[in-house]
């Protein structure tokens, strides 16, 4: 009972989501979104890939496994609190600088790699417990 | 910093050392023991200063704010002990690149070896409590590893499960001993602590902390009745045997009684306790000992005994004990070291350990015999070697004491130990050719080389450098039991004439067990059969409680039934909740009324609507749709409310949630009442009083003004601390994200948990998801 239309469709939105995930991420310090709920939509569009084509298909478009993923995050995570104790301040203080020019520059900071840690771990216990299920 | 790079460079080299091994296998041994012989020679650079009395220090900030550091001591107990360490480490890397060469895990064998020698070293150099609790541990998890090294063998897994415990559970009554201690002397410095000697002995958590401590030391050093464990950790390959078990680790214990000893020692509790602990120990493994057919087990009880002698000289306490259980503690380290490796050598060259299948094995290896009878000299006390001075001293220190029964104990053991170096190094080499399950051919060169090396110091010690020996000793003694002034006056060379007669009485009589050893042996192992009953019963009866304890429990609280978990958790949230609530102030009613929009009581009437449709559905898709509906309303109230993160995690997490029960909605079974109306009745009470509690919760911690200035403070630092506007992303990822940090770790355990009983299939199930 594969759907052409939803096949079709998935392909395009699957790209949208995924750049609205990114988007969540980053815009997180700010406003509302973030590392939690930038992640839970990177499973959501998945999910939709599922549904649309397999779980085989899904895991190939993934590129990764959902449980290396999850290492990668909690890795990722960890790390970012590692400049501060370098720096000799307490582990996970925040350090903040600012990419480009000083007034228009992006502001950027240890805190940031966090979330994208929080990112690929929450994508990758979603999906690690989505494909499980739907190879059942 | 040099002394941290000298212990931190074992645990680099772990690291490496399973890559070196694959890469090289044969020169694996050679290669690997340039580090420690490299620390060997930096710590022989410490001996002029130590000699001079000088002590080196020195510290590195951990945790400042609670006073943890990691500094670490050079004086003359923990130089003796560091250099035994380095030393004999070289020796048993280069043994076991020869000994294990060909295991299926070879390389990895170096990485657990030097993780536990860095971890050695830290804990007799260590001079902050917590620095010497940490490596403590560490000792004790990689001595886990190296005994369960043959991890397909049932008994060593038991073997090593059993020495973890049993050290592990005496190395957390060491922590709470060391913490007592430094709250008695104010700090967690050991150099700090000796100062406070006298204060710390009348205060009232002297005995506390002294029981605590002596715990971790017993158990560690296998002191009766902690001593069982020792002999079943001969499970581990003979090199790890040599090592840990008898040269270095299970001292660690006598290490800390003899550090701890100016600080703690010299008390009526202490002296008893040690004396009686440490002879208990002696007589025990010795009449143990000759109760062994397998060479490793009869060595093993001997290093029992001999531990538990080292524990009754450090209870005497005198400066003669004091400087007998120094050279005592030398003199075991050399020759045990090479009696296990000799042992080693005999059951990769034969094939097997058994004392009853060996002999007349001289001829086809006279280097290894050459090696143990040099080992055996000295443990059996004969003069020339360093062995001989161990034992006078040992000797001489039980004559000091007033009465007859240390003596008596002391020549017993004496008498045993005589005993298993004739065994060791006699019964195998001499006699009759017996057939073997392998062809004997002399040990390879880095088998025997560790040996001869061990062996030939002992007599080198004994002959030419007893009076530097000594005097180095002297400075170790002096760091356990300082005199005023001056350095201790010991005559290591003219021991009292009576301690000559008693070592005359060991020897004969040791003479006579070898020569009757069969029957000896027979005789004292009947009677060791009375032993079943001893401490090693009563850790295996505590295990069988214990995991009768954890089935009953678990089948009370975990009985596989999705119903009871949810009554279990809302239960006790109500219980403990409702507990806080009334013992914190009782419920108070919001001040002021705060008016309801139309809208917004619509949402609230949606969500109870949907709710009691869930839970009086008769499909499960409804079911479904209804608690859907019951997690919209809710995130549509974050809204109202000013909560958009919420919100969005909240649609995000209820879609997801409605997803993933489709997915498992083919395979889960008819849907139907499973439970009694009586059943229904009781989960309708939890749930009313659950939500009636958590309703009262919120409505009184709505009408404090406990969290105004939290508010307040978070939007006020949000931006300037915290560079971002969002507050609640800034709270996650910066103010609280260590809380974070843990619950990702907690949400990554919990994926990979529901992975693994996802793909599980244990035979017999019905595969996963069915029945959940």
């Amino acid at each position: 009972m594969k759907s052409l239309i939803l096949q079709t469709t998935t392909r395009l939105l699957i790209t949208l989501l995924l750049l609205f995930s990114l988007f969540l991420l980053l815009r997180g310090h700010n406003a509302p979104g973030g590392g939690f709920v930038g992640g839970l939509v990177v499973g959501a569009a998945f999910i939709l890939y599922v549904y649309a084509y397999d779980v085989a298909a899904a895991r190939r478009a993934l590129w990764f496994e959902p449980r290396t993923l999850i290492a990668t995050g909690l890795t990722v995570a960890a790390t970012s609190a590692v400049p501060a104790v370098l720096a000799g301040l307490p582990f996970m203080t925040g350090l903040w600088g600012t990419l480009g020019a000083e007034d228009g520059g992006i502001h950027v900071g240890t805190p940031m790699v966090f979330d994208v840690g929080v990112y690929l771990v929450v994508v990758g216990v979603t999906l690690s417990i989505v494909f499980s299920l739907a190879e059942e | 910093m040099f002394l941290l790079l000298a212990v931190l460079s074992g645990y680099a080299l772990a690291l490496v050392a399973p890559w070196v091994a694959r890469r090289q296998p044969r020169a694996a041994g050679w290669v690997l023991a340039v580090l420690p012989l490299t620390l060997f020679g930096y710590f022989l650079t410490f001996i002029p200063l130590v000699m001079g009395g000088q002590t080196v220090r020195e510290a590195i900030p951990w945790v400042p704010s609670l006073g943890i550091n990691l500094s670490f001591t050079v004086d003359g107990l923990s130089l003796l002990f560091a250099l035994l360490i380095v030393g004999i480490g070289a020796l048993v890397v280069i043994y076991a690149g020869g000994y294990l060469s060909g295991h299926q895990r070879f390389s990895r064998f170096f990485a657990y070896f030097f993780l536990f020698m860095a971890s050695m070293l830290g804990v007799v150099l260590a001079d902050n409590m917590i620095a010497l609790f940490v490596f403590w541990e560490m000792t004790s998890v990689s001595s886990y590893l190296l005994i369960g090294f043959e991890r397909e063998r049932e008994s060593a897994r038991r073997a090593a499960l059993q020495a973890l415990l049993v050290t592990a559970l005496g190395g957390l009554t060491l922590l709470a001993g060391l913490l007592l201690l430094g709250q008695m002397g104010g700090g967690l410095e050991l150099s700090a602590m000796a100062g406070q000697a006298e204060a710390i002995r009348k205060h009232a958590l002297y005995l506390p902390a002294l029981l605590l401590i002596l715990a971790g030391a017993f158990t560690k050093s296998a002191q009766f009745p902690f001593h069982f464990w020792l002999p079943n950790a001969m499970e581990a390959p003979t090199p790890v045997s040599a090592y840990l078990h008898s040269a270095t680790m299970v001292k660690a214990g006598v290490y800390l009684m003899a550090r701890l000893h100016p600080t703690l020692g010299g008390t009526e509790a202490w002296q008893g306790m040690l004396m009686a602990a440490g002879g208990a120990t002696m007589l025990v493994g010795a009449y143990l000992a000759l109760a062994q057919t397998d060479l490793k087990r009869v060595l093993a009880y001997s290093t029992v005994s001999s531990l538990g002698t080292l524990t009754f000289l450090l209870g005497i306490g005198s400066q003669a004990a004091i400087l007998g259980a120094m050279a005592f503690l030398v003199a075991h380290a050399l020759y045990k070291g090479a009696l296990f490796l000799v042992t080693g050598a005999i059951d990769h060259e034969t094939g097997t350990r058994d004392v009853r299948l060996l002999g007349g094995l001289r001829k086809a290896m006279p280097i290894t015999t050459a090696a143990a009878a040099l080992a055996a000299c000295s443990m059996a006390g004969l003069p020339f070697f360093w062995g001989f001075i161990g034992k006078e001293t040992f000797y001489g220190a039980v004559l000091g004491w007033d009465g007859l029964t240390p003596a008596v104990a002391a020549v017993l053991t004496g008498t045993v130990f005589v005993a298993v170096a004739g065994v060791v190094a006699t019964l195998p080499f001499w006699g009759a050719s017996k057939n073997t399950p392998k062809h004997p051919h002399e040990a390879p060169l880095s088998l025997w080389l560790g040996p001869l090396c061990l062996g030939a110091a002992d007599l080198m010690f004994g002959l030419l450098l007893g009076t530097s020996v000594e005097s180095f000793l002297t400075r170790a003694a002096e760091a356990i039991s300082l005199p005023a002034a001056g350095s201790l006056d010991m005559e290591l060379w003219h021991p009292p004439e009576t301690a000559l007669l008693l070592s005359g009485i060991s020897w004969a009589l040791g003479a006579a067990i070898v020569w009757k050893f069969p029957a000896v042996r027979g005789a004292f192992s009947r009677a060791a059969e009375a032993m079943r009953w001893g401490p090693s019963a009563a850790y295996e009866a505590l295990l069988v409680g214990l995991n009768g304890f954890a089935r009953l429990q678990t089948q009370i609280l975990q009985s596989g039934s999705l119903r009871y978990y949810f009554l279990i958790i809302v239960g006790t949230i109500a219980a403990l909740t409702g507990y806080a609530l009334t013992v914190g102030g009782g419920f108070v009613p919001p001040v002021g009324r705060s008016t309801i929009q139309f809208h917004e009581g619509a949402v609230a009437v949606l969500i109870l609507v949907s709710a009691i449709v869930a839970a009086r559905a008769t499909s499960r898709l409804a079911a479904i749709t209804a608690l859907g509906v019951v997690g919209y309303g809710v995130a549509l109230i974050y809204i109202l409310y000013g909560a958009p993160d919420l919100a969005m995690t909240q649609f995000m997490v209820e879609t997801l949630t409605v997803i993933l029960l489709l997915l498992v909605f083919y395979h889960l079974p008819q849907f139907s009442r499973l439970t009694t109306p009586a059943g229904r009745f009781r989960d309708l009470a939890a749930s009313l009083a659950a939500g009636a509690i958590i309703t009262a919760l919120v409505l009184t911690a709505s009408a404090q003004e406990r969290f105004g200035p939290l508010t307040a403070y978070f939007a006020e630092r949000s931006l300037s601390e915290g560079h971002g506007r969002n507050i609640v992303n800034v709270i996650l990822v910066d103010f609280r994200g260590l809380d974070t940090m843990g619950e990702i770790t907690v949400l990554g355990v919990a994926g990979v948990g529901i992975y693994a009983l996802l793909k599980l299939r244990l035979p017999g199930g019905s595969g996963g998801g069915r029945n959940s």
